[in-house]
């Protein structure tokens, strides 16, 4: 960890109860993580819905407890503190949550909606109006936007409110759950530049929580790929994408159907279903749908190691353009 | 002002305005429509039928029951619209504690709403009025055990349903205090429906009252009410019909305006009509 | 031979503010065992069209001109509702984004299954062995014993799976697939994709595909549709419209995708600008405000022209091939 850092997330599990009410059961929805993201850098979680990524991220913003691991903030330990103790670490890190809409309180007006932050931590000596403005204008909405009501927006015009309010009090990290959700291809692009814009300019941090991997490769330094609570491939953008080590990673990548007809799909089909979180499977936990398996990925489980420049953990890293065993049958 | 004149495009609900704000200026104004003191006693002037000296005749003490009915209309909207209005206030914080507060507390006011509820009101009424005697407070207090339960379950199920709402997860990761949540974020997404359900319950409200008041446990006499108009109607059924026609005839009119305003009201600001 | 015509296709929405045309001479066919596409962002009245072709338009919606030829030319707008629902489920199915729509969540699967052949004249246990094959067919493990499971019991993927078997039991003519797989993860969404290619293929229906996701449509689908503020500006072979969009519009919405930005951006291209306000739409192109080739005769009222072998554009500046050479 260098003086850089400004998140730090250390074997970081979220334990779910399960069962009924008498039960001691648990289930990890993530299952130890550990991160670091440094001032300016842009970090993205990729995985599919139930593999802990929102979780981690609610985590890291303290609407989570979390049952093991530490989350270390602008050199501050966070997970221990109450609520009244985090309240003034939140100007410092603000969340975008996916519903661009939904995200906004329905009766309130966009003026009051991007100028809620400094009300909450005391808008003393601020000019209100004139914040509205200057954040509007920030985020490129016209100044008359203010006394709108968010069903009275677009999609990608709620989504400018969304970062014009995680932006107001100047934070250091925007954590940004599924940014470009529900908006149009055409308005995606928009909220990405902006976010990138205004990271430049502001020399922001942010952690990106996505399914889109398109959405990643233009925006993040570094990304993490999770499945089932955990991190299978850590690494920078650059690298995962030119050659996933993990076979998950690389089935993840080969799925994004392309805008071509003619292109050879040469896809990696995983096959199965999701495991749950409930029966774990054995061993390397993708080994259920892996089309690498081998008889070691059922009973042992694979420990991170550092592999050119990355965390993989996987017993058989794939080789740079890898291609499945022709043959397997299909799992029932 | 738009909702004044939505409500008044609709014929039902301009007639229940209608009737609603002749009730109501006939109450405030009762001292000036009226020269009677209501509860003047005039024995020789006993079972008087209409005439253009007293428009609705006079009752067994010789009473004028017009003044009566007007300073009835008093008692009747007052205790209807105070006793909604702390039924509302505290149905609304008793619902938004009970759906934003932990689990356990919610279980715990769940079972004491549907307790109450499960009381039948005559019974909540004489229990009441046994312990204290016949008041307008007792009137008062037993609309508000009615109707408290009602509304704060109400106001409980949309706030959880708000409380895991993006919106919601939003104010708290900006540090919003919970009060601040429920004032801002939760309070104004939850009242609109509570606000036309009480404006439908004010009818029932004044049923009450005049029920309460027709069975003695009430407003004490002399102070005019329609329930006891109605009784004193009841009671001299064989000398006069005019005095149950003129207890009866406002509780029916009030009721009417009130209904078909609430009506109006709810279909106007019925969420499944929104945004056509 | 066409299943589905639609030729010149208004509908009209009668607002607070004014009528709103939602669709505007809307025409395309969907022949005979053929998957078309329709692509298009929010408000460009692709809900609206599925609505006025299965005949549930809102109370406050009219189809103002223009037809819905189905299968023998029967014009399906001002169909007796009696008649389209016989359509309905038999003839014409659909599958939408959620799956929970056509799944009724406590009646198991298999007598949902059953309940939808009340039409055929099986007996019980042919219908039941009709649902197996239908659910082994969609990938549903030990299908007989899913049978007597009800919805909540399958996950996100298999939900769907299951109401695309049920919505092609009855084997209809036309499927109407509305962003079935947008709900889907990336990895489940690809399979589905390839097994309702696949059922199309045996069952032999035509399938119109609605959905935002380019990707999807360039994959699955024969020919597509390019919507945009209710208007078709763009119809063709799916190579056609993929290798040479002709209208600004499709070439933009093409740029636009971040999968086919190869190198790493940072600037990814967008179109500025909103769609106009579908209560005063303009007199020429509908694009032509957003359109950065736009010139005056952008102005005027723009024609659907068929610049060869069906590719159809409503631009005054497309060229064919032909007259690029020239």
């Amino acid at each position: 960890m260098n003086d850089a850092t400004i998140l730090s997330v250390r074997d970081v599990e979220v334990a779910f109860p399960a069962g009924g009410l008498l039960s001691r059961q648990a289930i990890l929805g993530v299952a130890g993580v550990s991160l670091g993201i440094s001032r300016g850098e842009t970090f993205a979680l990729v995985g599919e819905s139930g593999s802990g990524k929102t979780t981690l991220a609610r985590a890291i913003n303290g609407l989570q407890t979390i049952s093991a691991g530490e989350i270390t903030f602008e050199g501050q330990r966070i997970d221990t503190l109450g609520k009244s103790a985090m309240k003034p670490l939140r100007q410092r890190m603000s969340m975008m949550f996916q519903d661009p809409v939904g995200s906004l309180s329905p009766r309130m007006t966009v003026g009051d909606l991007v100028t809620e932050p400094f009300r909450i931590h005391g808008a003393q000596g601020r000019n209100l109006k004139a914040e509205t403005k200057r954040l509007l204008s920030l985020v490129g909405l016209p100044p008359d936007f203010a006394g709108r009501f968010p069903h009275q927006l677009s999609g990608g015009q709620a989504r400018r409110v969304g970062v014009a309010r995680a932006i107001a009090l100047e934070p250091a990290l925007i954590i940004a759950d599924e940014p470009t959700a529900g908006l149009d291809v055409s308005v995606q692009g928009e909220v990405l530049n902006l976010l990138n814009d205004l990271r430049e300019r502001l020399g922001l941090a942010m952690l990106i929580i996505t399914h889109n991997l398109h959405v990643v490769h233009h925006v993040a330094d570094r990304v993490a790929v999770m499945y089932l609570g955990r991190f299978v491939e850590t690494g920078t953008t650059e690298d995962v994408f030119d050659a996933p080590a993990h076979p998950y990673t690389a089935a993840l990548l080969s799925a994004n159907p392309e805008p071509d007809p003619d292109r050879a799909h040469d896809r990696i089909a995983l096959p199965a279903e999701v495991p749950s979180l409930l029966r774990r499977p054995s061993g390397c936990e993708f080994h259920t749908r892996c089309p690498w398996v081998q008889d070691r990925c059922r009973t042992e489980a694979p420990a991170p190691a550092d592999i050119g420049g990355r965390r993989v953990a996987c017993h058989f890293p794939l080789a740079p353009g890898a291609r499945p065993p022709a043959h397997r049958k299909e799992p029932a | 002002m738009g909702q004044v004149r939505r409500v008044l495009r609709e014929p039902l609900g301009a007639f229940g305005l209608a009737l609603v704000v002749l009730v109501v200026v006939m109450s405030i104004f009762a001292g000036l429509l009226t020269q009677y003191d209501p509860a003047g006693l005039s024995p020789r002037d006993r079972f008087l039928d209409p005439s253009t000296t007293h428009l609705l005749g006079t009752d067994q003490l010789g009473r004028d029951l017009f003044s009566r009915v007007l300073f009835g209309g008093r008692i009747a909207l007052y205790v209807a619209l105070v006793s909604t209005a702390i039924s509302l206030a505290a149905g609304i914080v008793l619902g938004l504690i009970a759906g934003y507060g932990p689990r356990w507390l919610d279980n715990v006011m769940i079972l004491l709403f549907d307790a109450l509820k499960s009381f039948p009101t005559v019974m909540l009424a004489l229990a009441l009025v046994t312990l204290t005697g016949p008041s307008l407070t007792a009137v008062m207090v037993v609309v508000i055990i009615v109707n408290v339960p009602g509304y704060a379950r109400i106001i409980r199920t949309q706030t959880i349903a708000l409380k895991s709402s993006e919106f919601v997860m939003a104010a708290q990761s900006m540090g919003a205090s919970t009060a601040r949540i429920l004032r801002v974020h939760i309070l104004p997404n939850v009242i609109g429906p509570i606000v036309i359900l009480a404006s439908m319950d004010i009818p029932v409200v004044i049923a009450i009252e005049a029920g309460m008041s027709f069975l003695g446990l009430g407003v004490r006499p002399p102070t005019p009410s329609w329930g006891s108009i109605l009784n004193d109607g009841f009671a001299n059924i064989r000398e006069t019909p005019w005095i149950a026609i003129a207890g009866g005839l406002p509780i029916i009119v009030t009721t009417l305006g009130f209904t078909f305003l609430g009506e109006t009201l709810r279909d106007i600001f019925d969420p499944r009509l929104k945004g056509r | 031979m066409s299943v589905l015509a639609i030729e010149t296709l208004n509908v009209t929405f009668s607002t607070e503010a004014g009528p709103l045309h939602a669709l505007k001479d809307v025409s395309f066919t969907v022949p005979e065992r053929r998957i078309v596409g329709i692509v298009g962002e929010s408000g460009c009245g692709k809900s609206t069209l599925i609505n006025a072709i299965l005949g549930l338009l809102a109370d406050n919606g009219r189809v103002t001109g223009g037809r819905i030829l189905f299968e023998d030319g029967n014009d399906l707008v001002g169909l007796d509702p009696t008649a389209m629902r016989a359509l309905r489920g038999l003839r014409i199915s659909t599958v939408f984004q959620d799956p929970m729509g056509a799944l009724n969540p406590v009646i198991s699967v298999g007598r949902q299954m059953v309940n939808i052949q009340y039409r055929s004249g099986l007996s019980k246990s042919a219908k039941l062995a009709r649902a197996t094959e239908m659910l082994e067919l969609v990938r549903i493990p030990d299908a007989r014993a899913a049978l007597r499971r009800y919805p909540h019991q399958f996950s996100g993927g298999m939900k769907q799976r299951i109401a695309i078997a049920m919505a092609l039991m009855m084997e209809p003519a036309l499927l109407i697939a509305d962003e079935p797989t947008t709900a889907l993860d990336a990895t489940l969404e690809v399979a589905t994709i390839e097994l309702l290619k696949d059922l199309q293929r045996k069952i032999g229906c035509s399938v119109l595909f609605i959905s935002h996701h380019l990707g999807v449509i360039a994959e699955l689908c024969d020919e597509v549709v390019v919507m945009y503020a209710g208007e078709v500006v763009e119809r063709g072979d799916v190579r056609q419209i993929f290798h040479q969009p002709k209208h600004p519009y499709t070439m933009r919405l093409l740029e636009c995708d971040p999968a086919r930005q190869t190198e790493r951006t940072r600037n990814l291209p967008t179109i500025p600008g909103e769609i106009p306000d579908l209560r005063a739409r303009p007199r020429g192109c509908v694009f032509a405000p957003r359109c950065t080739l736009a010139e005056a005769i952008c102005a005027a009222p723009q024609v659907e022209r068929d610049i060869g072998r069906g590719h159809r554009v409503r631009c005054v500046k497309a060229v064919s091939p032909a007259e690029a050479e020239a």
